[in-house]
C-alpha cells in the first residue's frame, strides 16, 4: 500500500513538473513580455533594461533552472504588472471562481446522477427518452453559446437576472447554470449507461432471486457497482473546479481565476500565468490521486493485496 | 529414421510474468513447462486438461503465435521462424487454427463467402477467376449451402459459424490444424455434426490435427493419441483408447472417472479433493501431489519425469509409472 | 401425488415471440427433477418466469401454484417473499453471479436476515456454518473475503450456501456445473446430492448434460423448442428413450467406453422461435417423421409405463420390438 501511494505521488509530481515545463517553454517562445508590457514605442535601451531586470536576457535553460529553484523554495515570482506576489494575486481570485464552480458541481451531481439512474431503471420509458434528449442537448451546446442564450432569455427578454458582473448571489445564477448544464448532461448519460450495464449483470439477478426487495437490489447491489465508473467522471469534474470557468467568467465578467488567466496571458505576465497553470495542474493531479484511492475503497478487485 | 514428424515440440517453456494486485511482487507463472510432443501427418493428437493446465497456451505456441522462452518447435523438420516474419507468414498458410468462439473469430461486416475467400487472396492461391469456385467447394466440404455464402456471421447459428471458420482454415490447404475447444460452445446435437466434419475432413485431406479440449468424451472420439496436461506439464501420454480405458496417472484416472455417465452411480467415482491448482502457486515436487490420493514423500519434493512403462505410453508419476521404466526422450 | 409446485399451461413470450408454449409440470416435495434440452429450449425460462425474474418485456401467462398461492401475476412483494425463502435458485456462472463489491459473508447474511430474521453475531455464526456445510475450508477467515478471491467451484459452493440460507423447499439449479472444470463438476454434483439427502429439499436440476442429470435426478423432463416432449423416471427414460429427440441427444454424445464409432448428430438446427415449423417442432430434424408430423402437433400423453410422451411415431419400446417392426416394414 505504501509503495502504491509513493508510486502515485511520484507520478503526480512528474505530471505537475511536465505541465510547468511545457507552460514555461511555450510562454517564452510565444511572445516577448517586454514588448507587450512596455508598448511598441519604447526605446531599445528600456526594453533591454526590462529584460535584464526580469532575467529574460539569460539563456532559456538558465531561466528555467532559476524558475524551478524558486518554485521549490516556495517563491512563485511577482507580477510584471504591479510587482505584487503572483501567488497572492492568484489565490485572491480562487474564492470567486469556487463561488461558481462548487454550486455548479453540486447541481451536476444532484441532478445528473439521479436522472441517469432513474432513466436506466425505467429504460425505454418516456422519461428515459426525455433524459437522453436533454442530456445530449446539454453537453453538445458549447458553453459560450449556452451562456449567451441564457443571457438573451433571462436578462434581455425577461429582465429578471443580471447579464454580468458580480457582487450578489443573483449575479452568480446564470454563470452557475451555464457551467452546470453540460456537466449534468454528461453525468446523466454516463450514469445511465453505467447503471444499465450493472443491472444486466448476473449478480443482480442473484440478488433478486434470493428475495432482496427491488429498492434494495438497486441501492445495495447495483449502485455500489455503478459507482466505480461514475467516480472517475466526478473526479475529473472536481479536478476542473479551478479551471472549469474560464469561458463563462469571461462571458459574465466574473472576477475569478479564468478572467485573471485571460488577462495575464494577453499581457504575457509570465509569473501569474505560470502560477495559475501550476494551480490547475495540481488540482487535476490531486483529484486523480483521490479517485485512484477511492477505486480501491469501492472495488475490492482493484485493491492492492498480498498474495494469498 | 526416414521422414521427420509433421510437428515436433521440444522442451517448450512459456513463462508469464504478472503482478498480483497493484503493489504485489512480480510472480512468474510457468504456463507451459518443458513440454515435448510429436505429431505425424494424418494423425490427431488430443490435448486435455482443466483450466490453468496451459493447453491453450501450448496450442498457440505450436503455431508460433505465442513465443517460447525455451525449447523449439519444428514443422516438417524445420525450426519455426519467428512470429510475424515473412517466412512465418508464408508457413502460416500451412498451419491453421480454429478457436472456441467462432463469432469473435469472424468479421461481422463481411459475408461468409468473402471471409472464406480471404486467405486465398492473401496467399495468392489460384487465379482470381478460380477463387469463387474454390470458395464454393470449400463451403460444400464443410456442409454449408451455397446460398449461405451471402449471409453475415450473426445471421448463422453457432454450428454454422464454426463451419465457416473451419472452411476458412482449410482454404489454404494446410498440413496442420490446431483446434482449441472448437465444439465447446455448441449444443450436443450440433457438436456431433462438427466433430464428424473434422474427422471426415481429416480423413480426406490427411491433415495432422492437434485437438485441445476439456471434453474427454469428444477427445476420445476424435484423437489417435492423447496428452494429459496438469499445471503446464504433460503428465500422461498415449493412444487414446488405452488412456481412457486404463489411465495410469492418478490425475488422468480422476479426470476419466469424473465424466458423468448415465447409469453409473455418483459414488462410484474418484472424487478429487481440493481446488483446481493455481498456476501462480505451483506446489513443489509433483504439482498434483496435494490432490493426489496416492502421494508419497518423494512426490512432495521431486518432479517426476515422463517415463515409459510400456511402448507408446508415457507417464509422469513416481508411484504408478515405476522408477525402473526408461525415461521418455 | 402430493405437490409442492404445480405449473399449468405456462407460456412466455418476448416482444410478442412465444418461447414457452404451455408447460405442465409438477414438483413433489423432496423430489429431484431434471430438466434437459439444448440452449433456447425454455428450460431456464420456465423457472425464471415462475419466480418473476424475467425482464419486463416478457409476457407470462398460465399458472404456477406454490401451495395455495399463485405466482403468475402476483405482485412483486409476494414474489419477494417466495424467492430465496420457498424457492431458491443458483445459476450457471458462479463467479459473476455473486456481487463483486460485497464481502461473501455479508451476501449470505443478507439472505439470513431476509428469511430467518438473523442479525449480527447470530447471522455470522449461521453463515459460517453454511459455508462449512457446503465445503468451504477455513470458513471463519474467508467470511470477509470477496468473490474474486475464490475459485469458480468455491463460488458455486457459496451460491449454494446462500441458497440454503432461507431453508427453501425447492432449489432450482440452473446449469450449476457447466462453467466448471470436470473434477470440480463432480464435486458440486456430489454436494448437491448430499444436501438433498440431508435437508430433504426438492431440487430441479437444469442441465444439457444428460450424464449429470442421470446421476442426481429421479425424474427427468426433456424439452424442445419451448415444450416438454418426454418425461418420466430417469432409469426408464434413459435406458429406453422413446422420443426421437431424446434418442438423438443420447446418440450424439460420444461414448466413453466401447469401440469408437462415428457420432450420430441430429441434423439441422434448433428452429428459430419466430419461425417455428407447423406441427411437431422437431419434425424437420426427425428421422422418424411422417408427413402428418409437419401438420399436426402431437399432445403430451401419458404412456402405460409411467412416462409422458409427445410423439406420433416414437422409438419402439424395447429393442426386440424395434427389430421386429423394422423387419415388418421392409
Amino acid at each position: 500500500m505504501l509503495r502504491f501511494v509513493a508510486l502515485r505521488l511520484a507520478r503526480a509530481l512528474a505530471t505537475v513538473i511536465a505541465v510547468m515545463t511545457f507552460a514555461f517553454v511555450v510562454l517564452r517562445l510565444s511572445g516577448d513580455p517586454a514588448q507587450v508590457m512596455l508598448g511598441p514605442d519604447v526605446p531599445q535601451e528600456a526594453v533591454e533594461a526590462f529584460r535584464r531586470s526580469w532575467g529574460l536576457d539569460a539563456p532559456l535553460w538558465q531561466q528555467y533552472l532559476a524558475y524551478l529553484g524558486a518554485i521549490f523554495r516556495g517563491d512563485f515570482g511577482v507580477s510584471m504588472r504591479d510587482h505584487s506576489p503572483a501567488l497572492a494575486l492568484v489565490l485572491e481570485r480562487v474564492p470567486a471562481t469556487l463561488q461558481l464552480t462548487i454550486p455548479a458541481l453540486i447541481l451536476k451531481l444532484g441532478l445528473g446522477i439521479p436522472a441517469g439512474v432513474y432513466a436506466a431503471l425505467h429504460r425505454d420509458s418516456l422519461i428515459d427518452r426525455g433524459v437522453i434528449l436533454l442530456a445530449v442537448a446539454g453537453f453538445t451546446i458549447p458553453s459560450f453559446v449556452l451562456g449567451l442564450v441564457l443571457v438573451l432569455i433571462f436578462a434581455v427578454t425577461l429582465g429578471v437576472l443580471p447579464s454580468g458582473g458580480s457582487g450578489t448571489w443573483v449575479h452568480g445564477i446564470l454563470p452557475t447554470l451555464t457551467i452546470s448544464i453540460g456537466g449534468i448532461g454528461v453525468l446523466a448519460r454516463f450514469s445511465r449507461s453505467a447503471m444499465i450495464e450493472v443491472m444486466g449483470q448476473p449478480y443482480i439477478r442473484t440478488a433478486a432471486a434470493k428475495g432482496v426487495k427491488w429498492r434494495n437490489v438497486v441501492r445495495g447491489h447495483a449502485l455500489p457497482n455503478a459507482a466505480v465508473p461514475i467516480v472517475t467522471l466526478v473526479g475529473f469534474m472536481v479536478g476542473s473546479l479551478i479551471a472549469g470557468a474560464v469561458v463563462v467568467e469571461t462571458i459574465f465578467s466574473w472576477p475569478g481565476i479564468g478572467r485573471l488567466l485571460i488577462v495575464s496571458v494577453s499581457n504575457r505576465d509570465l509569473a501569474v500565468v505560470q502560477c495559475i497553470l501550476l494551480l490547475i495542474a495540481a488540482a487535476m493531479v490531486v483529484s486523480n490521486l483521490v479517485v485512484d484511492l477511492l477505486y480501491g475503497a469501492l472495488d475490492p478487485r482493484l485493491r492492492a493485496q498480498p498474495a494469498t | 529414421m526416414s521422414r521427420p514428424p509433421l510437428l515436433e515440440a521440444r522442451d517448450l517453456v512459456r513463462i508469464y510474468r504478472s503482478r498480483r494486485g497493484l503493489t504485489g511482487a512480480v510472480t512468474e507463472v510457468r504456463a507451459v513447462d518443458e513440454v515435448s510432443l510429436k505429431l505425424r501427418a494424418g494423425e490427431t493428437l488430443g490435448i486435455v486438461g482443466e483450466s490453468g493446465s496451459g493447453k491453450s497456451t501450448l496450442g498457440r505456441m505450436l503455431l508460433g503465435l505465442d513465443p517460447a522462452q525455451g525449447g523449439t518447435v519444428l514443422f516438417e523438420g524445420m525450426a519455426l521462424p519467428r512470429f510475424g516474419t515473412p517466412i512465418w507468414r508464408r508457413l502460416r498458410a500451412r498451419m491453421q487454427m480454429v478457436w472456441q468462439d467462432p463469432l469473435s473469430a469472424l468479421d461481422r461486416r463481411l459475408t461468409v463467402a468473402a471471409q472464406i475467400r480471404e486467405p486465398l487472396d492473401i496467399h495468392r492461391i489460384g487465379t482470381p477467376e478460380e477463387r469463387p469456385a474454390r470458395t464454393a467447394s470449400l463451403m460444400t466440404a464443410v456442409g454449408l449451402r451455397a446460398d449461405q455464402g451471402g449471409r453475415y456471421p450473426h445471421e448463422l447459428s453457432g454450428g454454422q459459424r464454426q463451419r465457416v471458420v473451419i472452411a476458412r482454415a482449410l482454404a489454404t490447404n494446410p498440413a496442420l490444424l490446431v483446434c482449441d475447444e472448437p465444439v465447446s460452445a455448441l449444443d450436443v446435437s450440433i457438436q456431433a455434426q462438427v466433430v464428424n466434419l473434422l474427422r471426415d475432413l481429416q480423413g480426406q485431406k490427411g491433415l495432422g490435427m492437434v485437438f485441445i479440449s476439456h471434453d474427454l468424451k469428444v477427445v476420445r472420439n476424435l484423437a489417435d493419441r492423447v496428452a494429459v496436461m496438469y499445471l503446464g506439464r504433460i503428465v500422461e501420454e498415449g493412444p487414446a483408447e488405452q488412456i481412457f480405458a486404463e489411465p495410469r496417472h492418478p490425475y488422468t484416472q480422476a479426470l476419466v472417472s469424473s465424466i458423468p455417465v448415465p447409469g453409473r452411480p455418483l459414488d462410484a467415482r474418484i472424487l478429487l479433493q481440493g481446488e483446481p491448482p493455481n498456476p501462480a502457486a505451483r506446489p513443489a515436487g509433483c504439482a498434483f501431489h496435494p490432490r493426489c490420493p496416492l502421494a508419497q514423500g518423494l512426490c512432495r519434493t521431486r518432479v517426476p519425469a515422463l517415463r515409459v512403462p510400456e511402448p507408446g505410453r508415457a507417464v509422469a508419476c513416481h508411484v504408478t509409472a515405476g522408477a525402473q521404466s526408461p525415461v521418455a526422450a | 401425488m402430493d405437490r409442492l409446485v404445480e405449473i399449468r399451461d405456462l407460456r412466455v413470450a418476448f416482444d410478442g415471440v412465444p418461447v414457452l408454449h404451455g408447460i405442465d409440470l409438477d414438483v413433489a416435495p423432496g423430489e429431484a427433477l431434471g430438466l434437459v434440452g439444448e440452449s433456447g429450449c425454455g428450460k431456464s425460462v420456465t423457472w425464471l418466469a415462475a419466480l418473476g425474474l424475467l425482464p419486463a418485456k416478457a409476457r407470462v401467462t398460465g399458472s404456477v401454484r406454490l401451495g395455495a398461492g399463485e405466482l403468475v401475476g402476483a405482485p412483486r412483494e409476494t414474489l419477494e417473499t417466495v424467492r430465496g425463502k420457498r424457492i431458491a435458485m443458483i445459476f450457471q456462472d458462479p463467479s459473476s453471479a455473486l456481487n463483486p463489491v460485497i464481502r461473501v459473508g455479508k451476501q449470505i447474511c443478507e439472505a439470513l436476515r431476509l428469511h430467518r430474521d438473523l442479525r449480527g453475531a447470530a447471522a455470522k455464526a449461521e453463515a459460517i456454518r453454511l459455508m462449512e456445510m457446503v465445503g468451504i475450508p477455513d470458513a471463519p477467515r474467508r467470511f470477509d473475503l470477496y468473490t474474486h478471491e475464490f475459485s469458480g467451484g468455491q463460488c458455486q459452493r457459496l451460491m449454494i450456501a446462500m441458497a440454503l440460507a432461507g431453508r427453501p423447499d425447492l432449489l432450482i439449479a440452473d446449469e450449476p456445473t457447466t462453467a466448471l472444470d470436470a473434477t470440480i463438476q463432480a464435486q458440486i454434483l456430489e454436494l448437491l446430492a448430499r444436501l438433498r439427502r440431508e435437508t430433504g429439499m426438492a431440487t430441479v436440476f437444469i442441465s444439457h448434460d444428460l450424464g449429470a442429470v442421470a446421476q442426481v435426478c429421479e425424474r427427468v423432463c426433456v424439452m424442445y423448442a419451448g415444450r416438454i416432449v418426454e418425461a418420466g423416471p430417469v432409469e426408464r427414460l434413459f435406458a429406453h428413450p422413446r422420443h426421437p429427440y431424446t434418442r438423438g441427444l443420447f446418440d450424439a454424445i460420444p461414448q466413453m467406453s466401447g469401440p469408437r464409432r462415428r457420432l450420430v448428430p441430429i441434423p439441422g438446427t434448433v428452429p428459430d422461435p419466430r419461425a417455428l415449423p407447423p406441427g411437431c417442432a422437431f419434425a424437420p430434424r426427425c428421422t422418424r417423421a411422417h408427413d402428418a408430423c409437419s401438420r399436426t402437433r402431437p399432445d403430451l400423453l401419458a404412456q402405460p409405463d409411467g412416462r409422458t410422451l409427445a410423439c406420433a411415431y416414437p422409438v419402439p419400446e424395447a429393442r426386440h420390438d424395434s427389430f421386429s417392426t423394422e423387419r415388418a416394414m421392409t
